[in-house]
């Protein structure tokens, strides 16, 4: 006798599941569970834009309440995909202002956003609340005026690293002055000034405001006047602090931060001068989260900042730091869980980075919860790596960027092998792996054998044949995303492991020695992969075997894509009759 | 060797490449992309692997370090200042400037000089102060020949050059 489960008992289960790789396997039980769950899912995820078409999105979830879309390759973020490839919003917005009118949230990564799709936002969603873009491009402030100015409910409108043409300050004066409902605003990534007045009004009405991170054209003044009347803050991100330092200025700025008793969350403080550190002392204690990656300030002023917040989680810190002031973080920030340190002078040149691996080994070994790292210095040992897989087997995140291209281990001259080889195996719960240095085929075996949870993989300069390729795609189990630069090889490892493709999300490979003919009998092979081939310079005659540029190559169900701009082949554009016999190395 | 650019440009010497001088016959670069178009993997090893010449001046390779665009724009680059003479050096931020004319006048206001009429025929005239910088190649040029944008991502150092010190460049001496 089977037993079914009534679908109102069904629906009601659901509503306590969240999590959506949980909710795609619901789906995937039966029919009528599928039907259930589609039915019940609010909050939907697409990892990448053109792997379904908006309005199969919108069909399947009559109740979609918010949408997260991600759009360009993560390596769009180095400048490695040309402007023009895609990743457009409009196709959405306007499937979704058809279909979903009832939709709530939308929040978009690295796609191209014009005003006109921001303006179609605003006019389509009646009760539109959450706008979250990050690294965004394509719009300007004229577009955020309309949400702001149409968009009764706005609570949360964010604007994370985008690139925006700046208009002006004026945006700003387009909330009307009845709103009352913002609980976050971010507009950091903006140049231009806003009128102080406009955000102090803004301000004072919203009592639920929690987040606010200002640009840098927001003065001293202008903050402690905005401080002032939102002592509620939990985020704040400060405008620029390079002011001269007035003794009463600095103890007004002091008196404003100390009466912001909730404040969890520090970011902005660009060019701040350390004379201006100790009006921040009081709210250290409470810090979750400290982000001074944009502060250049040195490691003794660093320490007698750091020292004090004790409840720190999160960290993101230039390299300024030094080694000796990750030792004071290994000290005295016992909570730390996510460290980022960033590269001062981020240049290839750079000889004098104040970091090394000790840096990294002290704070492995006294933060015990730390899950999370990326860390940028010029070279690195095996002898580190091994001591920080063994000390942090708890390691879900760990991006390691050696500067140098293929900088062996300086002390023993050998390869990083073993290293990373300790950090695949030791670290069991490893998510996402970023390897750097010199690194042979050896590497990415033990990768391929140990790394079994590892879900997103970048790698560039390293290895030595396709082994290295084949490793991976026939070892790592749960990868879903591989992204590759200058690494001399592909087709073979490409070719043979073809099926390995359509289990991840995307595979991009750049100045790697993938052939086009190589590409294109993947394409044919493989209906349900797009293979885009990007070549910003292809040559007048392509033989099959030259190598190609950059190919991005992706699993949908939504087919080829038609807004390819000129310079991306795919198999679509150019059908080809027999691809002639390929003779691979 | 420090003025043998100032008239010639030599495009070869701009353009970006991975391997060593001189082998750009075999690896051809893209003026955007690091790529090495090779259909011997070899050569890309043997560039590698030449480890009896002097290494190869560091060029640039695009997105590496992979910081973002976002971030690199926002960062500091310090340079070194020297001054013919003077007991120690100085550092500036080349970011809080936005072209020539505000950085030497924050030079001049540093160390104490006043730097002479610049023309770009006969570099700077009247007071006997050069101010020179090094580039990525190593090599000395003279400030306020290339656009400001190019200068400020290039220069590496400067070094004010005094009176006696810095040759005159007129005709005679190229």
């Amino acid at each position: 006798m089977a037993l079914r489960l009534p679908s109102k008992v069904l629906e009601h289960i659901l509503s306590f599941i969240d999590s959506n790789e949980d909710r795609n396997s619901v789906s995937l039980v039966c029919k009528s569970w599928f039907e259930t769950e589609r039915k019940t899912r609010k909050r939907v995820f697409v990892g990448n834009c053109y792997a379904v078409s908006p309005a199969a999105v919108a069909r399947r979830f009559p109740e979609m309440r918010s949408l997260t879309l991600k759009g360009k390759p993560h390596f769009a973020d180095y400048n490695l995909v040309p402007d023009g490839w895609g990743g457009y919003a409009c196709p959405w917005v306007d499937a979704l202002a058809a279909k979903s009118p009832s939709l709530e949230e939308i929040r978009l990564k690295r796609m191209v956003v014009t005003d006109e799709c921001l303006e179609k936002i605003a006019a389509s969603f009646k009760d539109f609340k959450v706008l979250v873009l990050t690294s965004c491009e394509g719009f300007s402030t004229d577009g955020i005026a309309a949400i702001a100015s149409t968009c009764r409910n706005l609570r949360v409108l964010e604007l994370r690293e985008c690139i925006v043409e700046d208009l002006g300050g004026d945006w700003l004066s387009y909330f009307p002055k009845t709103s009352t409902s913002l609980v976050s605003l971010d507009f950091s990534c903006l140049d231009s000034e806003v009128k102080i007045s406009d955000l102090e009004r803004l301000v004072s009405r919203s009592p639920n405001l929690k987040s606010l991170k200002l640009n840098p054209a927001v003065t001293l003044d202008g903050l402690v006047s905005i401080l002032s009347r939102a002592p509620q803050l939990t985020e704040l991100g400060t405008g620029s602090f390079a002011a001269e330092l007035k003794p009463e200025a600095f103890s007004k700025l002091s008196k404003a931060f100390s009466n912001c008793k909730q404040l969890q969350s520090l970011s902005g403080l660009w060019d701040v001068l350390p004379e201006y550190l100790p009006a921040l002392y009081s709210v250290c204690p409470g810090l979750i989260s400290l982000n001074l990656s944009y502060a250049t300030v040195r490691m003794p002023d660093l320490v007698e900042l750091l020292r004090r917040c004790s409840k720190l989680q999160k960290l993101w810190v230039m390299d300024l730091i030094e080694d000796k002031g990750l030792e004071a973080v290994a000290t005295y920030c016992k909570e730390l869980r996510e460290l980022r340190v960033f590269p001062s002078e981020p240049d290839l040149d750079a000889t004098n980075i104040p970091v090394t691996e000790q840096g990294l080994v002290y704070v492995s070994k006294g933060c015990r919860k730390l899950e999370s790292v990326l860390y940028f210095c010029v070279q690195f040992t095996n002898a580190a790596l091994i001591t920080i897989a063994r000390k942090r087997p708890n390691l879900k995140c760990f991006r390691l960027c050696v500067i140098e291209p293929f900088a062996p281990d300086y002390k023993t001259n050998e390869p990083l092998d073993k290293g990373f080889k300790a950090i695949a195996e030791g670290c069991k719960d490893l998510r996402r792996l970023s390897v750097s240095g010199l690194l042979s085929d050896k590497a990415f075996k033990y990768i391929g054998k140990h790394a079994k949870k590892v879900r997103m993989l970048s790698i560039a300069f390293a290895g030595d044949s396709d082994l290295m390729l084949h490793h991976l795609l026939s070892g790592c189990e749960s990868l879903k995303k591989l992204e590759i630069r200058d690494c001399p090889f592909g087709d073979t490892a490409l070719l043979e492991n073809a099926a390995k493709l359509e289990t991840m999300r995307s595979l991009w490979m750049s100045s790697c020695f993938v052939s086009f003919g190589a590409c294109k009998l993947l394409s044919q092979k493989m209906p349900r992969l797009n293979v885009e081939v990007i070549d910003e310079h292809p040559p007048k005659t392509r033989p099959e075997s030259s190598p190609v540029e950059r190919i991005y190559i992706y699993r949908t169900v939504a087919g080829p894509r038609m807004d390819t701009p000129e310079f991306v082949w795919t198999l679509h554009k150019n059908p080809e009759i027999g691809v002639s016999r390929l003779a691979i190395k | 060797m420090a003025y043998e650019k100032v008239n010639e440009l030599n495009l070869k010497d701009t353009e970006l490449c991975l391997g060593l001088p001189g082998r750009t016959e075999e690896i051809k670069q893209e003026q955007e992309v690091s790529c090495v178009r090779s259909n011997n993997k070899r050569q890309f090893e043997e560039t590698l692997d030449d480890e009896e010449s002097t290494p190869p001046t560091k060029t640039q390779i695009v997105g590496w370090p992979p910081v973002r665009s976002y971030r690199k724009n926002n960062s500091v680059s310090y340079v070194k200042v020297s001054m013919d003479g003077a007991p120690y050096l100085r550092k500036i931020d080349l970011k809080t400037y936005k072209n020539y004319p505000e950085l030497l006048k924050a030079l001049e206001n540093m160390f104490k000089f006043t730097v002479g009429e610049y023309s770009e025929r006969e570099g700077y005239k009247g007071s006997g102060f050069v101010p020179t910088y090094e580039d990525k190649d190593g090599d000395w040029m003279l400030v306020g020949d290339v656009p400001w944008d190019m200068f400020s991502s290039s220069c590496k150092r400067l070094r004010i050059m005094k009176g006696s010190d810095a040759p005159a460049l007129d005709s005679s001496s190229l």
